[in-house]
């Protein structure tokens, strides 16, 4: 039975794809936290894993004509579009920045444990296939 | 990887609040320079912080303009000068003095610059930070497996 490696690796990989996304979002948010009027936002993380999940999930090539593959683009992006959403503020501000530091650090905290979690998990079933190649 | 990119917001985070430090330097070293003429008094400056959006990633993405892309960082648009009034002060020994024998000192107000630089840089701490954890963890991805 040949070894599909997308579905050995299971949602882990999907998973890793996302919170890297979510960490550049909130590190996003760290950068801007005195910008005036910059809304904050995060990644709806269950929404962006069943979207990174879907078989649409890659971007479609654009046909012109009838006949065209309109395939998946292997493209390095991931669509978190429908994932992206503003924060709620907790407390308004003068300047109409929506960016609570703590907050923010808080979360991106979560989101770094939530990865190196991803990463051991993605690490052990790498060397259970390791074991399995090498017979030992 | 997208991954970098990280690395490029944190830095532009980073330069902007450094900006914002010079300008709290700036302020606090010329607080008690007076003038003799009130328009020619230096005046406090503070940066115009500006979120860049990456414009294409976001029509690409189809989404909300602004919310679509991931991906954005921030710049400095500008300097604006304070327009508070300076204070004016009776020091007709002062060879800057105007014929009223009267100084003008800038507009600085060094409580306002002190609570500013240390706004300053604790957000170039948090960035600081943002760009390690974002290193180590690439780090680790690279090693997986192993």
């Amino acid at each position: 039975m040949p070894l599909n490696l997308d579905t050995y690796l299971g949602v882990s990989a999907q998973a890793l794809k996302v919170q890297s996304q979510r960490m550049e979002v909130l590190a996003d948010n760290l950068a801007n936290v005195d910008t005036p009027n910059y809304k904050a936002r995060d990644i709806d993380f269950k929404t962006a894993l069943a979207q990174a999940g879907s078989p649409d999930a890659a971007l479609p090539l654009t046909t012109t004509m009838p006949g065209q593959v309109g395939g998946a683009a292997a493209s390095g992006g991931l669509d978190i579009s429908g994932a992206l959403k503003y924060r709620v503020p907790l407390a308004p501000s003068l300047d109409g920045n929506t960016v609570d530091a703590q907050m923010e650090q808080a979360a991106f905290a979560d989101n770094t444990v939530r990865y190196q979690a991803t990463l051991t998990f993605l690490s052990s079933r790498l060397k259970n296939l390791l074991t399995a190649i090498t017979g030992q | 990887m997208s991954s970098f990119k990280i690395f490029d917001i944190a830095g532009s985070g980073l330069s902007a609040q450094s900006v914002r430090l010079n300008t709290v330097a700036s302020n606090l070293a010329n607080a008690d320079s007076v003038s003799g003429d009130p328009n020619t008094v230096y005046k406090a400056r503070h940066p115009v912080f500006e979120a860049v959006k990456n414009a294409v990633a976001a029509q690409t993405l189809g989404g909300t303009p602004g919310l679509g892309a991931a991906d954005s960082a921030v710049r400095v648009r500008g300097i604006v000068e304070s327009t508070a009034a300076p204070s004016e002060r009776y020091e007709p020994g002062n060879p800057l003095a105007n014929a009223d024998g009267n100084v003008y000192s800038p507009n600085v107000n060094v409580i306002e610059e002190m609570t500013d630089m240390i706004s300053a840089s604790r957000a170039y701490q948090n960035n600081v930070e943002v760009m390690n954890t974002s290193k180590e963890l690439l780090l680790a991805t690279l090693k997986l497996g192993s």
